[in-house]
């Protein structure tokens, strides 16, 4: 007897299931339709405003911050695929791959020279410059900032470094700061340049490992070695090419 | 900048003098837009409750003030790219018949606090502003016609054309911000409901039809939604992508071949869109479509270093033919990463990862220091 109603009642709840499951797919497809001719309507919403004010996303530059910001919080990414309709009919998509390809461009015939690190500001200005052809365009680094975003899937190329007072460096290459690299960096900032007695002083390193970091950093061309500045050995002075433009520009600003 | 006026001397103290003064900050440099002023650039900054008045360091006579009902908001930007912490206030447009210092095109101003004290003028400001003492304080507003330096009339004229077609500019533009919000509005009921939707389907897998399926990853797509729906693999039933992969394979063949067969997907980014000029590809359209290239049978495709840099290689190149090259240019000299970056024109990530390829199949050696990395022959196997 038991066991019939046990049986019984696993049927019944089966059928309720399978009740559930049929109206829930009839509720998907519903909901499918629907989206289908929403989707439509919006469409034809944004190809109205693109009619209207299409230059404002290219020229003003806070209209396009606002763009974004907008789309972040309804949680959209107008730039992930050319063929999003936000880029195809705006025309965002474009700005920010054409962005993309000037910071690149940039970041590669600079390479030389900073071993791959540049100040957020730097780039900005060197973008700019770059780019006059096309003017009449305001320009912001929160643009560059988005359109290096959207750069970082094509392999592991780009990563930002964070330093004080909001300043950023833009690494164009492969390959992260230790720890101990990235201290370094943030001692220096200031300077642009950096003893092993400072890193004693300041960081409290055995002098090992300051000269372990440093060698480091000036094989991979962060740093450059100056052996003019004091007189014994362990004056030598490391410079970082990468923060001199950083402290010559916050000089100018500040 | 064109909704500051110029002051007098006299204009200002008089201001100082009659209105309550609730706070100062020395060494404020003004911006216009995202351009620093070169002649505003270090003043005393004064906030009564109607005006910002700015009064420069150096010279007194060089004064300007910006009435506090022109401010639509104020933001503080503690973190900005550079150092000073700044307060941008976003302006309405100027009146009609109101002679600006300066004639700009932007919309919003920033106030630059190069000795600190911003913190505190803007807790005071945003205090101001929602007061909104003007409205009450009649007295005050403005000054008859500001003092202006000399100007010839031709200039003054073309300053006015151009002040009324910034006025026009910035009606279209507020009007933007107005189409754009409702816009917004109208998308996040869309994406929510798409968002509902892919939840649901997460939950009770496949209530809805392969076909419904990959038409409600074609609107994520088109929407801009990121989700992993998306994400995976969702490129094999799409002809914009597979096209695209034929398109991108047959641009970059010629490339590749004279770079010596293999570039980092950055470079092919560039190059791509180079070569396109406008409709540009997205880097994510550009990966999905080299990830179909294999399965395409195409002649390039795409390979992943275990560094993780990501490159286009040909198809039919082979690892030994890179370890070739490789070695014959360091038959000729030892190498660093750059040198041979030089040597074959080719990204220096790229060039390195070549190195290190011959390095593991024994066709190189490293030497190590502080002058970097360099590669020499292997003469070691050589010798046998």
């Amino acid at each position: 007897m038991n066991r019939r109603v046990g049986i019984g009642a696993i049927d019944k709840k089966k059928l309720t299931e399978a009740r559930f499951r049929d109206r829930g797919e009839e509720l998907a497809a519903d909901q499918l339709r629907q989206l289908s001719s929403q989707l439509g309507t919006l469409k034809s919403k944004v190809e109205e405003f693109a009619e209207k004010h299409k230059n404002e996303i290219r020229k003003n530059l806070e209209f396009r911050r606002q763009f974004q910001e907008m789309c972040a919080s309804i949680g959209v990414d107008p730039l992930a695929s050319s063929k999003g309709f936000w880029s195809e009919m705006l025309g965002v998509g474009d700005f920010y791959y054409e962005l993309g390809v000037q910071i690149v461009e940039v970041c590669m015939a600079t390479n030389h020279k900073n071993g791959g690190i540049m100040p957020l500001e730097e780039l900005f200005q060197r973008v700019v410059r770059s780019r006059r052809k096309t003017s009449g365009q305001q320009l912001s680094t929160d643009d560059i900032l988005r359109a290096i975003d959207k750069l970082k899937i094509l392999g592991n190329g780009f990563t930002l470094i964070k330093l004080d007072r909001g300043r950023i460096l833009v690494q164009s290459v492969p390959g992260e700061l230790s720890l101990d690299q990235n201290q370094v960096i943030q001692v220096a900032q200031e300077t642009a340049c950096i003893t092993v007695l400072d890193l004693k002083v300041k960081l409290k390193w055995q002098e090992e490992r300051s000269k372990k970091v440093l060698q480091d950093m000036v094989s991979s061309g962060f740093a450059w070695v100056d052996l003019q500045a004091g007189v014994g050995n362990s004056d030598i002075v490391y410079w970082f090419p990468t923060l001199f433009s950083a402290s010559f520009n916050s000089d100018a600003t500040s | 900048m064109n909704r500051f006026e110029q002051l007098s001397v006299e204009a200002y103290s008089s201001i100082l003098k009659t209105e309550e003064n609730i706070a100062k900050q020395r060494s404020v440099g003004l911006y216009d837009g995202e351009e620093r002023s070169p002649v505003f650039d270090r003043g005393i900054l004064y906030l009564t409750p109607t005006n910002l008045i700015w009064i420069d360091e150096e010279d007194e006579s060089l004064a300007i003030r910006l009435h506090l009902s022109t401010i639509i908001l104020a933001e503080d930007q503690r973190a900005g790219s550079d150092q000073s912490s700044k307060i941008s206030l976003h302006l309405n447009p100027p009146s009609e018949n109101f002679s600006p210092v300066q004639v700009s095109e932007a919309n919003h101003v920033k106030l630059s606090f190069r000795e600190g004290g911003m913190t505190e003028f803007f807790r005071r400001l945003s205090d101001t502003l929602m007061r909104k003492r003007w409205e009450t304080v009649v007295g005050v507003k403005p000054v008859g016609p500001p003092s202006r330096r000399e100007m010839r009339t031709g200039i003054s004229g073309i300053e006015k054309t151009l002040q009324a077609q910034q006025a026009t500019v910035n009606i279209h533009i507020s009007k933007a911000f107005e189409d754009l919000s409702n816009l917004m509005t109208m998308a996040k009921d869309t994406v929510n409901l798409t968002k509902n939707l892919v939840s649901r389907l997460k939950n009770k897998q496949g209530e809805i039809t392969e076909d419904e399926t990959t038409q409600l990853k074609s609107y994520l797509l088109s929407l801009g939604v990121d989700d992993p729906v998306t994400r995976d693999a969702y490129g094999n039933d799409n002809s914009y992508y597979r096209g695209l992969a034929i398109e991108v394979s047959s641009v970059m063949s010629k490339p590749l071949k004279e770079k010596g067969g293999l570039m980092t997907l950055t470079d092919v980014y560039v190059y791509v869109n180079r070569a396109r000029g406008f409709e540009l590809v997205s880097p994510e359209d550009l990966l999905r479509a080299c990830r179909l290239m294999e399965s395409l049978r195409l002649p390039t495709k795409l390979k992943v270093f275990d560094s993780g840099v990501v490159t286009l290689e040909l198809s039919d190149l082979m690892d030994a033919d890179v370890v070739k090259r490789t070695k014959e240019a360091l038959d000729k000299s030892p190498l660093t990463p750059e040198m041979l970056s030089r040597e074959f024109g080719i990204s220096v990530v790229l060039a390195r990862e070549m190195l290190l390829l011959a390095e593991a199949r024994g066709a190189a050696c490293r030497d190590e220091s502080i002058e970097g990395l360099r590669f020499f022959p292997n003469k070691f196997v050589l010798s046998k």
